[in-house]
């Protein structure tokens, strides 16, 4: 059995009187992929940011590679080696693409091993053509891309990637796949995330969210023609 | 940023020199010196608030406490190097505790600047109270709104009696200010200084690199607030004189608008714009006619409606647009020569 990455036991949040997320447990292996879907409000993005430390839990515990770390800051859970994409595009504007990838490459290399893995990754993603353009002038697709960037140039071992695929021309989306696909090859990843054509094309076991809870927890061919989880899409009572 | 460090130097040492030679002759020393000084402090804000996003509103808090700290130590110590060494570390030290206590309490902007600005004025009210005697530091009294005349000024180091004054004070300023210019670039082409505009972009995205954003603010809210006591010190040594008129709201308020008017987020800016300021105050200052509180503020008006980035982008702007159009030019012209050859042929 490979080597568990993330686990969460009893994970609570609640905001006032609702309950965003519910006593969940979850495991994540290393190289592992898992998507986490859910209809609007099923708490994966709630999930997403207590594991992350961008909120504090109101209850439950997270271990990430046996080390708790349920109240850290998200800069002490980004520094195990950690990388982290947030749902809207989160990256330096006014700063060019060869900037943004090399701050994120100097948090774990000196200033010359930076300037390498940063060429290193621009070439992998394709980005030389806009290397030296400020990130505020390029396309959705091209930021996003930029951002994975930010996020696999520090050699994570445990990525996290909320809505990779969103407001994506078809084009990105498949250039996305092929990314993640890539780094999936050293790193576990969890995405969360709306669209089932990409969720198709990229995953194999998929966790399904709804009113905070996990729903099922299955190979996504499993899961895709399970009637509860068709219900929950629907917006039906399941 | 392109080119290297020591070219920064190069250019810094001959465009120093050649305004230490120049100027001169345009302006008398003595006000130059103090020009040299608000360009100082001018940089000082522009580190913090142009490079690390940190709007501080107290940053004549930093200027008076140097200013104060050069004043006090000075008479107890009876020479000029020790002072001025604390006038620098005093500040500092205070602003690495007020930092902290704002950055690692997720203080945001607003906040940050309502809290600078109450710290100033506490050490206002606080410094023009003290006029009775039981306020001593050694054989220092603290003067309330009477302020600490008569101290040692600035000497050569370890000869307390020759005095630095006059032409020789002013080269001393304005090397000093070139120094800390250099200092200033070196930080910023430094991982910190890289890291620290990574911060004023996006705290959330630095933070979730593994960035500690806290950490990295008060540290660079400290050397701002050094190189304020600095000036501070020089200011305290021009002026022979410190007085609580040092922590005023005004003072506060005008670094604001030098940085405004010269440039945020460069280096050369803040230090134009504090010193064309502070000379253009200085000369209505010599007319009844108007009040030169209303040209300040007449100043920033037009500048955040006409000229909202300061001079030194919108020069650095014009100069790129104008070099560009010459460039094309030119293509156009060989392109003309080109078809006309060709007709004639």
């Amino acid at each position: 059995m490979a080597e568990t990455v993330l686990e969460t036991y009893g994970l609570t949040m609640r905001f006032g009187g609702v309950v965003a997320s519910d006593n969940v447990d979850f495991k994540l292996h290393a190289r592992e992929l898992r998507c986490l879907i859910g209809p609007n409000g099923a708490g994966k993005s709630t999930f997403f940011k207590c594991v992350t430390g961008l909120q504090t839990p109101t209850e439950g515990e997270v271990y990430m590679r046996g080390v708790e770390t349920t109240h850290w800051m998200p800069h002490q859970i980004a520094s195990l080696g950690i990388g982290i994409k947030t749902q809207t595009p989160n990256v330096m504007d006014s700063l060019s693409v060869f900037e943004n990838i090399w701050l994120a490459a100097r948090r774990f290399f000196n200033s010359r091993e930076a300037n390498r893995k940063t060429q290193d990754i621009i070439e992998r993603l394709a980005l030389g053509a806009i290397a030296r353009n400020d990130l505020g002038q390029l396309a959705h697709g091209e930021r996003q891309r930029v951002e994975l960037g930010l996020v696999a140039v520090g050699d994570p071992w445990l990525v996290f990637l909320d809505e990779p695929a969103a407001g994506m021309s078809a084009e990105d989306v498949e250039r996305m796949t092929g990314i993640i696909h890539e780094l999936n090859k050293t790193t576990a990843i969890i995405v969360v995330e709306h669209d089932m054509q990409f969720i198709r094309s990229i995953a194999k076991m998929v966790t399904v969210f709804h009113q905070g809870k996990i729903l099922m927890e299955d190979h996504v061919d499993r899961v895709m023609s399970d009637p509860t989880v068709r219900n929950v899409y629907l917006g039906k009572n399941a | 940023m392109q080119g290297s460090l020591s070219k920064d130097a190069i250019i810094v040492i001959i465009v120093t020199a050649i305004l230490i030679w120049i100027m001169p002759f345009i302006i008398s020393t003595y006000t130059l010196t103090v020009l040299i000084i608000y360009g100082m402090l001018g940089l000082s804000l522009g580190l913090i608030w142009g490079f690390g996003g940190i709007l501080c509103f107290g940053q004549a808090a930093f200027f008076g406490l140097g200013a104060y700290t050069y004043a006090i130590a000075a008479i107890n110590f009876g020479e000029s190097t020790i002072p001025m060494v604390l006038a620098v570390l005093v500040p500092a030290v205070f602003a690495a505790l007020l930092g902290a206590m704002m950055f690692y309490g997720r203080l945001t902007d607003v906040y940050l600047g309502v809290i600078t600005l109450v710290v100033t004025l506490i050490l206002f009210k606080f410094i023009n109270s003290t006029a009775g005697p039981q306020y001593v530091i050694g054989n220092a009294r603290l003067g309330g709104f009477n302020g600490i005349p008569g101290f040692q000024t600035l000497n050569i180091p370890g000869r307390p009696d020759d005095y630095i004054w006059g032409d020789s004070y002013f080269y001393v300023c304005a090397i000093l200010l070139a120094v800390v210019f250099f200092l200033v670039s070196a930080l910023l082409r430094s991982s910190f200084g890289r890291i620290a505009v990574g911060i004023r972009e996006n705290e959330t995205r630095m933070s979730l690199m593994g960035y500690d954003v806290r950490a990295r603010k008060t540290v660079l809210f400290a050397a701002g607030a050094a190189i304020a006591g600095l000036a501070g010190a020089l200011f305290a040594n021009w002026g022979e004189i410190v007085t609580p008129s040092l922590f005023s709201l005004g003072q506060s308020a005008e670094i604001i608008i030098w940085c405004i008017v010269g440039g945020l987020g460069t280096r050369l800016g803040p230090i134009i714009g504090a010193a064309g300021l502070a000379y253009l105050k200085f000369l209505l200052g010599q007319q009844m006619l108007i009040d030169n509180t209303l040209i300040t503020g007449l100043i920033l008006v037009l500048f955040v409606l006409f000229l909202p980035k300061g001079i030194v982008p919108a020069i650095s702007n014009m100069w790129k647009v104008s070099f560009g159009r010459r460039q094309l030019g030119r293509i156009h012209q060989q392109r003309r020569i080109r078809h006309r050859g060709r007709a004639n042929g």
